[in-house]
């Protein structure tokens, strides 16, 4: 087992399938001889050559509408977007094309195509380098939205992506790229290397989409997360000393929703955390789901915790990072202590 | 398939590649450079499609002895020479001290335009004052030649207590609707169309002043570069578009936005507007070609496509290295010079400027720039106490704050 951090884990997934499989291509911006801005692509094109991975024009929009032809075609291409921020220009693409092709076409023409992109907060990004836009994506009938929280996932959820016959929008927590985060802006820097997430295979392995991981196992309440706020949660959960059941959805959609059945069940409470803004975000689908599904064995209500609901404020981002006492907070109000 | 031979032929994939990358030589070859002097001047009333050769012409008045000449030669006064040598001057001397001070982890970030000096205040310069703006993250000469006070701008890429945008913006997203320079966004190219509506809207309100829009050669890729052409055209809105040509888009060589066989400039022509290209580090031809375009802006003759061919001389931004995507030594073969160095050597060649009177100019505006940034970090900067209220970060969502902020403000206790 070899000890990678998360792109180092990503490049791996991509140089893996690039091997086994003539079919994928990857290309973005600044992702051929660069290696990408956050160097996830670093040595693809070197190994594998121009054609497989290259450089595109800055048009996001005409990225993914070249992904939606390739992968109509019979390849497998993953497009990089360089920040989630920037997947604008190319949303139509994904949720009127790549989402309904297979529907619309009645299976003729289907779009196997993954969007990477880093998202979320932590580096002082500002509003258009720190969006979490993963529920205008969970909304789109059609689409897969996976966000892993480890190197191991990364690359084993990457990997599914790939070989995965639907359209995915795989989101990567930058903050997470080089190291778990906790929450605490002001404690060490932490890395892979000593977290267990970072041990990772060499070679080919899957992590199956649409199954979440109880990542702490606990009997007083279930915290529902993924991405950055997964560690988040984990070290709320100590710092409150609370028994939480930290469960990381890994796939947002489909949502794996017996895993989310059985905790809640067990637990009779929930609270749910997410960076993205509250207001529309995942978590209010999350909070419906599981007043549907357990609703009788709820013993206090469902709390969100989320970013707030402005732009992201650049020099305000830990006021408005959920951070780990925010997180706390709520699960001691769940539990009622 | 077969080819016109009769042989059976299969496809192959292409993809562009640059002339040099790290451990080779810098080739400019490509880049060919018409004498100062020799590119005609169309009446300003000319039809688009009886001036297309411009597209690939490149208009430079600077000769290489310093020398104006030609018929673009904007024959500027003395003083406005010395005044934009002065403002690119200042440009770079700020963005020297800004640059420090993210090295310094004062600020999370920041952006140099070194090299590319004469872009912005070229066009400064020729420009009415209020006239509107629509630059890139690039383009901090219009506040500087504008007259915008340095210490503000300072105070933004500090994002400190002095912010005028209240510390919610990443530094150099400038934004000051006084000095005619709209907000700048991360997001590429959005401007550009925006810009359009903009002249559209002083044109429906009879005003008599113009728009003009910046874009990388690299965002030239966006939608919205193709928006505003079509739509600068439909309306022959009062508008200049500049792309600045400034070879790289971040690792990403000006090929891979462009076939290798064409210009920026000539984009334009599939849309019926005029285009100019211009020697983007020759201070008078940036005026020139300025004047040329706001002239027929003014005279209701819609917009004019300017491309600014210049060389970005450092890196995209504080957080990459160009000597991993480029030869470290391209900077030093880039076949345009300096924009600061050929305007200082044309002054000196009129008997206006001496060696000793920019030496005191550059003693001048570092001064300058000193005492802003002491004003600016006694301010705060990146880390201190001193920044606006984190109550403030809920204001400005709405005009009003309605209720569901009200309660989050108040959940985070500021």
């Amino acid at each position: 087992m070899a000890r990678m951090n998360m792109v180092q884990a990503l490049n791996s997934a991509l140089d893996v399938m690039m091997a086994r499989d003539p079919d994928v291509v990857v290309f973005g911006q600044d992702v051929g001889y660069f290696g990408g801005v956050f160097r996830v692509t670093d040595g693809l094109q070197k190994k594998h050559g121009l054609s497989r991975c290259f450089d595109a024009p800055i048009t996001e929009g005409g990225i993914v509408a070249a992904a939606v032809g390739m992968a109509a075609h019979g390849l497998r291409p993953v497009a990089e977007i360089q920040f989630a921020d920037y997947i604008y220009p190319g949303i139509d693409q994904i949720i009127s094309e790549a989402a309904r092709l297979r529907y619309r076409s009645a299976g003729q023409f289907t779009a196997p195509l993954v969007v990477r992109s880093p998202y979320g907060g932590g580096i002082f990004g500002g509003q258009t380098h720190s969006q979490s836009p993963e529920a205008l994506f969970t909304h789109v009938a059609g689409l897969k939205v996976v966000i892993p929280s480890t190197p191991y996932d990364a690359k084993g959820l990457l990997i599914s992506a790939i070989e995965d016959d639907d359209p995915v929008v795989f989101l990567e927590p930058k903050r997470l790229y080089t190291g778990p985060f906790n929450g605490d802006r002001s404690g060490a820097v932490q890395s892979w290397a000593s977290h267990p997430g970072g041990e990772t295979p060499e070679g080919y392995y899957a992590v199956p989409l649409s199954q979440a991981a109880v990542v702490r196992d606990g009997a007083d309440v279930t915290v529902l997360v993924y991405g950055t706020m997964v560690h988040v949660a984990v070290a709320a959960a100590q710092q409150a000393q609370i028994d939480a059941e930290v469960i990381d959805l890994r796939t947002l959609w489909p949502v794996d929703i017996e895993a989310i059945t059985q905790s809640v069940q067990k637990t009779g409470r929930c609270i749910i955390v997410h960076e993205a803004t509250l207001t529309s975000g995942f978590g209010a689908e999350l909070a419906a789901l599981v007043q549907e599904h357990c609703f009788y064995h709820l013993e206090a209500p469902i709390e969100r915790v989320a970013g707030w609901d402005t732009p992201y404020p650049h020099i305000f981002e830990w006021e408005y990072f959920p951070g780990p006492t925010r997180v706390a907070d709520a699960m001691r109000r769940a539990v009622g202590t | 398939m077969t080819n016109e031979n009769g042989s059976a032929e299969r496809l192959e994939p292409y993809v562009p590649q640059p002339r040099a990358r790290p451990g080779e030589t810098p080739d400019f070859s490509n880049l060919v450079l018409p004498a100062a002097g020799a590119a005609p001047r169309p009446q300003t009333d000319t039809k688009p499609q009886n001036m297309r050769d411009m597209a690939f012409n490149l208009i430079r008045v600077l000769d290489e002895k310093g020398q104006a000449v030609g018929p673009w030669d904007p024959k500027l006064p003395t003083e406005r020479l010395i005044a934009g040598l002065r403002a690119m001057m200042m440009t770079r001397a700020y963005d020297e001290r800004m640059f420090l001070a993210q090295r310094q982890g004062k600020s999370s970030f920041y952006m140099k335009c070194t090299g590319e000096e004469a872009v912005a205040v070229g066009a400064a310069t020729a420009l009415n004052p209020k006239d509107m703006t629509f630059p890139t993250y690039r383009q901090q000469g219009l506040l500087v030649a504008r007259g915008y006070p340095l210490s503000e701008m300072m105070c933004q890429v500090f994002s400190n207590a002095g912010d005028p945008l209240k510390g919610r913006q990443m530094p150099v997203f400038y934004s000051s609707r006084d000095y005619g320079f709209f907000s700048i966004s991360g997001n590429l190219a959005t401007q550009y169309s925006q810009s359009v509506g903009w002249a559209m809207a002083s044109a429906y309100r009879r005003e008599a002043h113009i728009a003009a829009a910046w874009i990388g050669e690299g965002s030239t890729a966006e939608g919205d570069f193709h928006y505003a052409l079509t739509l600068a055209s439909v309306y022959r809105a009062p508008v200049i578009l500049n792309i600045v040509n400034n070879q790289w888009a971040i690792s990403t060589f000006n090929g891979i936005a462009n076939g290798a066989d064409t210009t920026f400039a000539a984009r334009a022509l599939g849309y019926g507007l005029p285009a100019l290209r211009v020697d983007g580090n020759d201070f008078l031809a940036v005026v020139a070609t300025t004047e040329w375009a706001a002239h027929r802006a003014h005279a209701n003759l819609g917009a004019t496509m300017i491309e600014l061919v210049t060389y970005r001389a450092e890196g995209h931004s504080t957080s990459d290295d160009p000597s991993k995507y480029r030869p470290a030594d391209e900077p030093g073969a880039w076949p345009l010079g300096d924009p600061i160095a050929r305007l200082k050597q044309h002054l000196m060649v009129l008997g206006a400027w001496t060696e000793e009177a920019h030496a005191s100019l550059q003693a001048e505006v570092t001064a300058e720039v000193r005492a802003a940034y002491k004003t600016a970090e006694a301010l705060g900067v990146l880390g201190s106490e001193h920044r606006h209220s984190p109550a403030s970060m809920f204001e400005d969502v709405y005009k009003e704050q309605p209720w569901h902020l009200r309660r989050q403000r108040q959940q985070a206790g500021v």
